[in-house]
Parts: C-alpha cells; structure tokens; sequence
C-alpha cells in the first residue's frame, strides 16, 4: 500500500484520487528539497512527512542537507534575525564565510533534477552553481516583510536568480521581479503530534505530566516568548477564573539558548506561583504525544500571540476538534475564520471575553470545534501541502 | 427514463488552485480601487470566484474578497454589504465585473469625506489564481451513474464543472446542467440544476442541492414533465 494511502480516510472525500491523477503528470521527475537540518523545527517536521508522500506518488523525491562550519551557522541565524527586523552586524568576512560554504556544499550535493527546493536562507547562495537544466525554487519559510535592508540586498542577489518563489503568507514576502506563490505549510494528521490516540494513551500521559481533568482547561502550547504574550494568557484566565472554575496549563519548550526566555518564564512562574490551577509544564522538544494529550485534553485552547510566524500550533489544536481563541498576527489570521473555526482578539479583555462566550454557550463550542477541524483537513493537512507541490510542478514544468 | 445513457458521458475533472501573489496591495478603499482597475482579469477571477476553492466547506461571511476585507479589516460594513451583494453570476464576463466593482467603490468613496483604512488590521494583498486541471479518471453514462459519482467525487470537481465551466470556458450554464440537458435529454432538470446561484452558498452545499434535484427527479420514476 503506498503511503499516499495512508490518508483516504483522513483527507477531504476524493482528494487521495486526485491527488494520484495530478502525480500522473509528472511521473518519475526529480525533485531535491535542500534545507539546513533534518533535526528540530519546521521545517524537518514537514519535509519529514512530504518527501515520502512524494515517493510515494511516483516521483524521485530526494532531501538533502547543507553542512557548515560554526560561523556559517552564526552567520545564518544573525540573517535569520535581521531578516525579521532585528539590527545585526554581519561583517564581510562572516558573508564571504557564508558563500564558501555553500560554494563547498554545491561541489558535494547532486543538484541535478527536474525541481529543487532550496528552503530558507541558508543554502541560498546554492543559486550560483545550479546546473543547466531544471527548475529552482526559493521556499521562505520566515517574514521578511521588514528585514534589515543590507541583509535583505546582500540576499536578494541571490533569490532573483530563481524561477520563482515560495511564501506561506503574502504579508511575510518582499517585491520580487519573480513568480511569488503562497504555500501554507501543514501538519501531519498521522504524525505522534496528530495521531488519535487510546484513552489509556492519554490518561498515562496526563497523569505523568500529573494534569488532572477535574476542571476545565485552558491550554496554551508555546515557548516561554514575549511574543507569545504568556502573562496574557494569565491575566485573561484570571478575569474568567472569577465566574468559572476552571485551570490553566502553559506548556511550552525549553529556553535553555535563549536568555530572554528564561527571563519570561521566570516571570511566568512568579505570577503563577499563588494559584494552584495553573500549570506551567517546561517540556521537551520532542515531547509530541504530550503536546497532542493536553491538546485533546483541553476544552478551549490559546494562542494569544503579539506577534507570530505561521502559528501551526492553532492548526494542531483545530484537528483536535477544538475551540483556538488566537491573537490577531501572523498566520493565525488565515487559520481562524471569526466565529466560525475560532475567535482572533487583540487584548486580555478580548480574550477573557471568548472564553467567557465560550464557557457559557458549550453548544458553540462544539460547533465551532466541529469547523475548526473540517477546515484543516481542507486547508492545513499534508495532504493540501502534497497537492500544493504537484500543481507547482505541473505549472512550472509546462 | 432513468436508465437513458448518454452517447457521451460525463468526465468527471478537477482541479487545483496554485496562488500566485501580485506584490501589490492596498491599505485604504482608495487604493483598492485604483489597484482592482489595473491588476489582471485572473487576479479579479481569484478575489470573487476561487474564494470558494478555499473555502469548500465554509461559506464565508461575504460572497467575494473585495466585501470581506472592507466589511471585517476596513470595518467598512456600508461597502462591504454593497459589494457583497454583488453577484458574478449577473455578468457576461469578467471585463464587465470589474467596471461594476469600480463603479460601486467609486461612488461609496465620492459620499464620504475621509477614505476608509486599515489601522490595526491586513492590507489586502492582490493574488491570482494559477487553476491545474486534471481528469479524476471518473465518468457516467447515465443520471444514476452521475448521481453516485458526483456524490464521491473531491469537491474541486463541482468548481471546475461549476465556476470554471461558467467564466472561463464560457458556458454560462455550467457542465453538469448542460450534460444532463443536451447528453440525457434532460432539460427540465438541466434547467432547475443551471439555476443553483454558486455564488452564494460553499461547494458542498452546491453539491447536495444537486444531488437532491437528481434525487427527486429519480424519485418521481424519472419522468421528464
């Protein structure tokens, strides 16, 4: 059975059939992704699951991986952060540093194929030794709306050279005299993060990680970030906790590399620290089935981001059959339709006032959770992502 | 009657919507305007048609992009519910569409003494829709045989055969009220199925009110009044 088939029963009615009709076009083509890692983030998560469904529908589907020395990688990510606005000095040494790398990693990797996907900015520069044949594509997976100007021109050298480009939201691109497509990246309903799982499964999880479900929770799943605005989320439950019982739980992963966020979370569990009903649980960063067991645990979920990437956490939380009460950013705005898959809000009050809404009209949140998870199975499973791809191939390869 | 089979039998397409980003955008009704006057037919096509490709199982709150985004990001509900009312289904073709949406920004902006804007909100960002067709391999000879598949099929099927049927291959019916008129000899059905607005309700609901039109129709022994 290929892998494909995996999922008929999960995605939308008929999508596995069209999908294996729009494969029939490019049978047998080539496609390389090249990114960074095939550990952490993302980005591996999706490549992960989309280049096996790629195999599996008949095409040469390879993933590759560029290697640095500690300064490439340094270099990378002051680009990662300046692309995102931040002020960073990248002294021309550390850029000539950048090339070579990815001069040394093009003399090594195969690069010839049909496509080739080059995610991020990191092997970027790969443009410079793309052979003769084949069609290149820059996958962005960040915003770069407001970069750093001088990061942002020492790189688009580079990106306009590709044939075209791909974006997850329009916000997050920058003019290009290039084709610019958005993708929306995806999760893996069959994933440990997305899977069903048994009631004993669950029950054992939660009561490792020692949540009980003797009151309602409100769940949010992040890092400890300012960005994810956690002592919102405890300012909000505090205006409900006065009319409802109920107990919050902020799960989110390790700041270990990241001073600010041992800052935050030491301010997190400060303002916990008086009230027994919230739980703030560090996790680690595998700790899928966890994430998945509170997610299925929860009976309203948050994602009161200031400021957001994609926010696929909301996604998660919407197949799970949830109600996602999300800040107004980013991708969240694409994921929660107003009333309908979920509420947006731009302040504690706000989202007080959801969960309040929610709490007192439990047929709403049914209804709503019931939306929420019929539309990412049409918009934000891996199986759109895999369609998304095929129609490129079958637009760009005409 | 019911059993009547088709010389030519419907091939059953679908289809994939890629999106392509324009890099234009507007933060004010005005630049809507101005920018919904020069962007490509396929990006008008885009913000009033395939909306309902995104959206195959939720109607959203207005029938097109232009509507949803001044009534919910502009919180301009006066034009929202104007162009809202709007419906693609009133014109010949896209040309004709755009003059209309012109006509009706121009004249709510020339009544007001400050433009609409974004504040806290999205811009709105122009795209176009890049449509991949591909034959799904599924065909039917006759109502019955149409019935089930249609009730099977993904339902991109019904927006090609639909919406693409209409605007972009110009038949202004759509496939499935053609095919059942003039391949089954059908035309009271085929007239009852062509008069399903698109417009107005998701792709799912299109495809249960057609499946209900076949039902009753095979219900009543199939007898053409």
């Amino acid at each position: 059975m290929s892998r494909l088939e995996a999922y008929r029963e999960i995605a939308p009615q008929g999508s596995v059939e069209f999908l294996l009709r729009m494969a029939e076009k490019v049978q047998g083509k080539k496609i390389i992704h090249v990114n960074s890692t095939k550990l952490g983030g993302g980005v591996a998560e999706i490549l992960r699951s989309l280049v096996p469904l790629l195999q599996s529908v008949g095409l040469d589907a390879q993933w590759e991986m560029i290697t640095g020395n500690e300064e490439f990688f340094s270099t990378t990510k002051a680009f990662h952060n300046a692309l995102q606005g931040q002020e960073q000095k990248i002294p021309p040494a550390m850029l000539q540093n950048y090339l070579e790398v990815n001069r040394e990693n093009a003399k090594h990797l195969s690069l010839g194929a049909d496509f080739v996907i080059i995610h991020d900015p990191q092997p970027a520069a790969l443009i410079e030794s793309r052979p003769p044949k084949g069609k290149w594509i820059w996958r962005c997976h960040i915003d770069v709306s407001q970069p750093q100007r001088k990061v942002w021109d020492f790189l688009r050298q580079f990106v306009v050279n590709y044939d075209a480009t791909i974006f997850s939201l329009p916000r997050f691109a920058q003019r290009l005299p290039i084709p610019q497509f958005l993708i929306y990246p995806s999760i893996d309903p069959l994933s440990d993060k997305n899977r069903d799982l048994t009631p004993e499964e669950q029950q054992g999880i939660l009561r490792r990680l020692k949540v009980s479900l003797d009151k309602p929770i409100l769940l949010q799943v992040s890092r400890f970030d300012r960005f994810k605005d956690p002592l919102g989320v405890i300012q909000a439950y505090r205006l409900v906790k006065k009319h409802h019982d109920l107990q919050l739980v902020l799960a989110g992963g390790g700041a270990t590399d990241d001073p600010e966020g041992e800052i935050v979370l030491e301010e997190v569990r400060q303002a916990a620290q008086d009230d027994p009903d919230i739980r703030v649980l560090l996790l680690p960063p595998d700790a899928h089935l966890e994430i998945n067991a509170l997610q299925r645990a929860a009976a309203i979920v948050l994602q009161k981001s200031l400021r957001e990437g994609f926010g696929l956490t909301v996604a998660e939380a919407m197949w799970k059959g949830k109600p996602v009460i999300g800040g107004f950013t980013g991708g969240i705005t694409v994921q929660l339709v107003y009333g309908v898959t979920g509420f947006t809000v731009n302040s504690v009050e706000g989202t007080a006032f959801r969960i309040h809404h929610l709490l007192d009209n439990p047929e709403v949140m049914t209804k709503m959770g019931q939306d929420a998870r019929e539309f990412v199975r049409r918009n934000f499973l891996i199986t759109r992502h895999l369609g998304d791809y095929l129609a490129l191939m079958n637009y760009m390869g005409r | 009657m019911t059993t009547r089979r088709a010389a030519n039998p419907f091939i059953f397409v679908g289809c994939w919507e890629l999106r392509e980003m324009l890099g234009r955008s507007a933060r004010d009704e005005r630049q809507l305007l101005e920018a919904i006057e020069e962007v490509p037919l396929d990006s008008l096509y885009y913000h009033t048609h395939s909306f309902l490709l995104r959206h195959k199982y939720i109607a959203g709150p207005y029938p097109n992009d232009f509507a949803t985004w001044a009534a919910i990001q502009v919180r301009d509900r006066v034009l929202g519910e104007k162009l809202g009312i709007l419906s693609p289904y009133d014109f010949g073709n896209l040309e004709s569409m755009r003059a209309e949406i012109v006509t009706i920004i121009a004249d709510h902006l020339s009544r007001l003494q400050i433009i609409p804007r974004v504040i806290y909100e999205e811009p709105f960002h122009f795209m176009q829709s890049r449509i991949i067709s591909a034959p799904t391999g599924l065909q039917a000879h006759t109502l019955p045989e149409f019935r089930e598949v249609l009730g099977t099929v993904d339902a991109s099927v019904i927006y090609y055969h639909t919406f693409e049927a209409i605007l972009r291959l110009g038949k202004p019916k759509g496939d499935f009220a053609l095919w059942v008129e003039e391949q089954l000899g059908l035309p009271e059905l085929g007239e009852k199925i062509s008069k399903i607005d698109p417009y107005r309700i998701s792709l799912e609901s299109i495809r249960g009110r057609i499946l209900n039109l076949c039902d009753q129709f095979l219900g009543e022994g199939g007898q053409q009044k």
